[in-house]
């Protein structure tokens, strides 16, 4: 069982352009460790992960959400793809201001992923709620529901093509 | 998970054994002392990946690999 989070007393200098691009590649290795590998494909190559909520998949009325590293998580109808709203939730850490308040990216949308997966009605009720548009250009939003459905279409693909060979 | 660090080890250790079980609740209660939120990643049925929220050590799987601590989240 392994915890993760801090390690104390560690020094951190005042000045290190390298830090920040570590700080990401160890999130990324963590995301990776932690969600499906799909999810982090998605990631790696969309820039954002979906998750679907908790009433998704049961028929109609299904919502799911795009996770943005340190953007609002925009909640939008599977069926229909009508956004919904924004979620602005941020993780910040106030114990260490050396460090900076901000998450690495991949940590950040990490922290949303486990959140919505282990409490999605709790995160939901500590973020503040907006209509879409308010920090997200709706426009984006489209395009990457588009992205990411043509994205799922490839993946199909080359998931079939693989099982035809294999067979 | 840190700020302009990622994720750092605070322990481990194998909670069948008496000290290392005691090391490990205190890690866990020090970092929730802290305020921290505490998410163990876990594995449904079909393998498809989810996770948990924790509150108290004895919430925590038996078998879980892994407890990551990261900071509570607020309306940005």
């Amino acid at each position: 069982m392994r915890w993760l989070r801090r390690r104390d007393r560690e020094v951190i200098p005042d000045y290190d352009p390298g830090r920040e691009r570590r700080a990401e590649r160890r999130a990324r290795e963590l995301l990776r460790s932690v969600v499906d590998g799909a999810d982090y494909e998605m990631y790696e190559q969309l820039g954002f992960v979906r998750v679907l909520g908790r009433g998704a998949g049961s028929g109609e009325g299904g919502y799911g959400y795009l996770i943005y590293p340190h953007r609002p998580i925009v909640a939008y109808d599977t069926e229909s793809g009508e956004l919904l709203s924004e979620y602005c939730v941020a993780f910040p850490d106030l114990s260490e201001p050396r460090g900076g308040e901000q998450l690495p990216d991949a940590d950040d949308v990490l922290a949303k992923w486990m959140a919505l997966h282990g409490d999605e009605h709790g995160l939901i009720a500590d973020a503040n709620m907006h209509l879409v548009g308010r920090q997200i250009d709706p426009a984006h939003v489209r395009r990457d529901l588009r992205r990411l459905a043509d994205w799922q279409s490839r993946r199909a693909r080359a998931e079939a093509q693989r099982t035809a060979v294999a067979s | 998970m840190k700020p302009g660090r990622g994720d750092v080890l605070l322990a481990e250790g194998d909670p069948e054994v008496s000290e290392d079980e005691q090391r490990l609740i205190e890690e866990f209660r020090r970092q929730l002392d802290q305020g921290m939120w505490a998410a163990v990643p876990t594995a449904i049925a079909g393998g498809r990946r989810e996770a948990v929220m924790v509150r108290d050590f004895a919430e925590v799987p038996r078998d879980a690999e892994q407890v990551i601590f990261f900071p509570p989240a607020a309306g940005g």
